[in-house]
């Protein structure tokens, strides 16, 4: 069964591509434009990876990662953090709170798909 | 009359005395007497001569060993409780003379003289109780002023003039000794002190131009203050602020000195360049590739319908130029991320002073005991640190209102560039909710309030703070992260020496003009360096050689004790054992340490323009002459040497060895036979001797090589 991605991000001109890219790799989809809808979107999809913007409206990525790591039932879930600013204590605070991965933007399409193949093959 | 020309009247006079009343009466009788009674007499008297003769022969031996023993007695006892009187007057109020020895007369009279300097102690010592209390006030304001000028984070030197220094800070001294370049380095910074001149250090042209500029505009009834730059040897950059001292008197105002505040602003300007650096390559180095990138894409939107080669050309030329791009983004950041942090101005701060601080506020503040787990204790970071501190309160306020911990702890670690301050607590798990309205809200501690939140102070160091549980542990944690600093130097080092109030300023200099060594000039208004060698053995000749140099100045009647120059010298030969005990020093403690060719040169210059002192300063001299073919270095100038001069002062006195001297002049000094001890020690010496050669009409340094050089012991020496 294909893995599930559910994507996060408020810029719709980079989830264009993400979407249009993890389908191509096969995967199944899903889109959330803020913090609150992302929650909601983990609840019904119940995806086994987010790829997390930090910067967004309503609830920061920080945030949902937090709540998201807060819950018993998601251990299973990997988060993938992304990030327009990608100073080194913001990256440390993502991994100490709890992301398995902290990509900066602007990254190499390949790249991430290797990151998200190898990040769901662990 | 001298003593010894007395002694010998009076032997003649007991040689007449025990001879001439005979021989008076003898002739007396003789004229009186008829031949036969002559012949007869003659006769008795001749055989009788030789017993007559050992008789008064013996007498006046007797009566010579009496005289001479009364003499020592009472003339060279009474001489000597002179001198010591004089010493009692003058140099060592507490010294009094020894009641032991002489006749019972002369021991009434010690008994009286010491009663008498009793009295005088007494009163003087009322006296100066009294010249002490209206002085401490003034004293007070100065030690103020002074202590002021010390803690100043801002390096400040005040100059006469002429441009000798009158005043610096220990920040001045820091500053300029981490600037210091080549051999200097080994003197401690000799390159500052006072009554040196400062245009050792800065440009000369440069200082008075901006004294010309402060003259013009005191003339022009404008805040007389100017500005420069100067680049210093070593492509330093140094921004100088001068204002004037004015003269109290007279109605215009006239400069009488400088203040200069110096700040290093090398790093400063390398971090502007950087920056500029950086917005350039991001600005104009993407220029090109975005131009590219546009003529592309305009292309492949304008002729959708073009050839599939030319358009998979098109496509290529975006695809290589943006990632292109990318790359060169990255490279920029991970290069300059230094730079690009905020500017809001922070302070190199150590780490556990910063947690004491904190921890102090808190258990004062809200009575909360605190405790501390691993710290990092070396660690410097980068702070504002009255609102870092106005955080870690909040939080702990915050805490101890939500969760009520029994306490704290601290914990600081560090990974790389980043530090972490750890706030530590057991107690139930917190949502994060809570913890970003926290974040959010502006402070407010006891009282205390600021319109910051704690995000901004966050933002301000450029850092970040998250909350995180120990699950293990049942206990959760605020970790901070901060910038970690590298601290410019080393802040705190030689705080030992002299623990009173360092001798950084001399005020009495600003009519103290004229530096240059004149024979002729007043013994306290020179220039010195007081010197001691510490080294293998007696023999320079036979190949020993100086191990450690240790010197101290003497500006204006004062030992300089910050002013120091301490050195250990390796002398490229085995040490010899039985010497180690002598000066303490170790293999160990010389190897590795800069050999004389780099010492010599050093301390040549921290003598410069100075009178060397130093205690039979022939032997130390003679080490320093040895190296003259070797280092191409001379020491020209005058040499007093504190062992004649005592000479001069005590004649009469026995030993003159430097131990035998602190004691007769009531100077009590901590460990010697350390070369920089021993050098203080003489210095304190010089001191006491110049008032005792004054009063004996030894006024300049002229006058005191040359009483020098008639001492007995000069005689014996050399």
């Amino acid at each position: 069964m294909a893995h599930k991605i559910l994507i996060v991000d408020d810029e719709p001109n980079i989830v264009i591509s993400l979407e249009f890219l993890m389908k191509k790799e096969g995967f199944e989809v899903a889109v959330a434009n803020d913090g609150d809808e992302a929650l909601a979107k983990v609840a019904s999809f119940n995806p086994d990876l987010i790829l997390l913007d930090v910067m967004m409206p309503k609830k920061s990525g920080f945030e949902v990662c937090e709540a998201l790591r807060a819950d018993p039932n998601r251990t299973g879930l990997q988060i993938v953090m992304l990030t327009a600013k990608g100073r080194d204590t913001e990256v440390a605070k993502g991994i100490a709170l709890g992301a398995d991965a902290y990509v900066t933007k602007p990254f190499s399409t390949k790249d991430l798909v290797a990151k998200v193949k190898e990040i769901l093959a662990r | 009359m001298k003593a010894k020309y007395r002694f010998m009247l009076a032997v003649v006079v007991l040689g007449l005395l025990m001879t001439g009343p005979f021989v008076v009466t003898s002739l007396l009788v003789w004229v009186d007497m008829k031949d036969a009674e002559r012949t007869m007499l003659t006769e008795l008297l001749l055989s009788r001569l030789p017993i007559g003769t050992m008789m008064t022969l013996f007498g006046f031996a007797l009566g010579c060993l009496v005289l001479h023993k009364l003499f020592k007695q009472y003339v060279e006892g009474l001489l000597r409780m002179a001198e010591t009187l004089r010493l009692m007057l003058g140099a060592n109020r507490n010294f009094r003379v020894s009641l032991v020895d002489g006749p019972p007369e002369v021991q009434q009279l010690a008994r009286a003289a010491n009663d008498l300097a009793q009295q005088r102690d007494v009163l003087m010592d009322d006296v100066d109780a009294q010249i002490a209390r209206a002085k401490a006030s003034v004293e007070e304001e100065k030690n103020r002023l002074a202590a002021l000028m010390s803690e100043l984070a801002q390096a400040v030197v005040v100059c006469n003039l002429d441009g000798r220094i009158l005043l610096y800070n220990n920040r001045a001294r820091l500053q300029f000794k981490a600037l210091a370049q080549g051999p200097t380095s080994t003197s401690g910074g000799a390159l500052i002190g006072l009554g040196r001149s400062i245009f050792s250090i800065l440009e000369k042209n440069q200082v008075q131009h901006a004294q010309d500029v402060i003259n013009q505009r005191l003339a022009g009834g404008k805040t007389a203050l100017a500005n420069f730059i100067t680049t210093l040897r070593g492509g330093q950059l140094l921004r100088v602020q001068m204002v004037p001292v004015l003269a109290a008197s007279e109605g215009a105002e006239a400069m009488s000195g400088f203040v200069l505040t110096v700040e290093n602003i090398t790093r400063n300007i390398e971090q502007e360049a950087r920056r500029d650096q950086v917005l350039h390559s991001l600005t104009e180095g993407s220029r090109a590739a975005l131009g590219n990138i546009r003529a592309a894409v305009t292309n492949l939107i304008d002729y959708p319908d073009m050839e599939a080669e030319l358009r998979e050309r098109f496509l290529t030329v975006v695809g290589d130029e943006v990632s292109a791009m990318s790359q060169r983004l990255d490279q920029t950041m991970a290069e300059f991320s230094d730079s690009m942090k905020t500017r809001w101005p922070l302070e190199d701060i150590l780490g556990i002073d910063l947690i004491a601080a904190a921890q102090r506020r808190i258990e004062d503040k809200l009575k909360l005991p605190i405790k501390t787990e691993e710290l990092d204790d070396a660690l410097w970071v980068k702070a504002d640190s009255f609102s870092l501190m106005f955080a870690l309160v909040f939080l702990a306020s915050k805490l101890q209102d939500h969760y009520e911990p029994r306490e704290l702890r601290f914990r600081l670690s560090s990974e790389g560039k980043l530090a972490y301050l750890d706030l530590i607590w057991a107690g139930p798990a917190m949502s994060s909710e809570t913890f970003y309205t926290w974040e959010m809200e502006s402070m407010q501690v006891a009282g205390e309030t600021t319109p910051l939140s704690l995000r901004e102070v966050i933002d301000r160091h450029g850092g970040e703070i998250w909350y995180q549980r120990e699950k293990a542990a049942h206990r959760a944690y605020f970790r901070f992260v901060l910038p970690v600093a590298i601290p410019e130097a080393v802040h705190d080092e030689e705080r030992v020496r002299g623990s009173n109030r360092p001798e950084y300023y001399d005020f009495d200099l600003f009519n103290f003009e004229d530096q240059s060594i004149d024979l002729d000039r007043k013994l306290s208004d020179l220039a010195y360096t007081v010197f001691d060698t510490e080294t293998t053995g007696l023999e320079p000749s036979k190949g020993d050689e100086i191990i450690q140099i240790g010197a101290a100045r003497i500006v204006n009647n004062r030992l300089l004790r910050q002013e120091i120059f301490n050195q250990l010298v390796d002398p490229e030969c085995p040490l010899k054992p039985e010497s180690i005990p002598i000066h303490g020093i170790t293999e160990e403690m010389v190897r590795g340490q800069p050999n004389i060719d780099v010492v010599l040169p050093a301390f040549h210059e921290f003598c410069e323009d100075t009178v060397l002192i130093a205690h039979n300063a022939a032997f130390d001299m003679r080490f320093l002459q040895l190296k003259e073919e070797r280092t191409g270095i001379r020491f020209a100038q005058p040499v007093l040497d504190t062992l004649l001069l005592s000479a001069v002062v005590h004649p009469n006195q026995e030993s003159h060895k430097l131990d035998v001297i602190l004691e007769r002049l009531g100077i009590t000094i901590g460990t010697r036979h350390n070369a920089l001890e021993d050098a203080l020690a003489t210095g304190e010496v010089f001191l006491k001797l110049v008032p005792l050669l004054e009063e004996k009409g030894i006024v300049t340094v002229r006058q005191a090589l040359e009483a020098a050089e008639k001492t007995y012991f000069a005689r014996i020496k050399y």
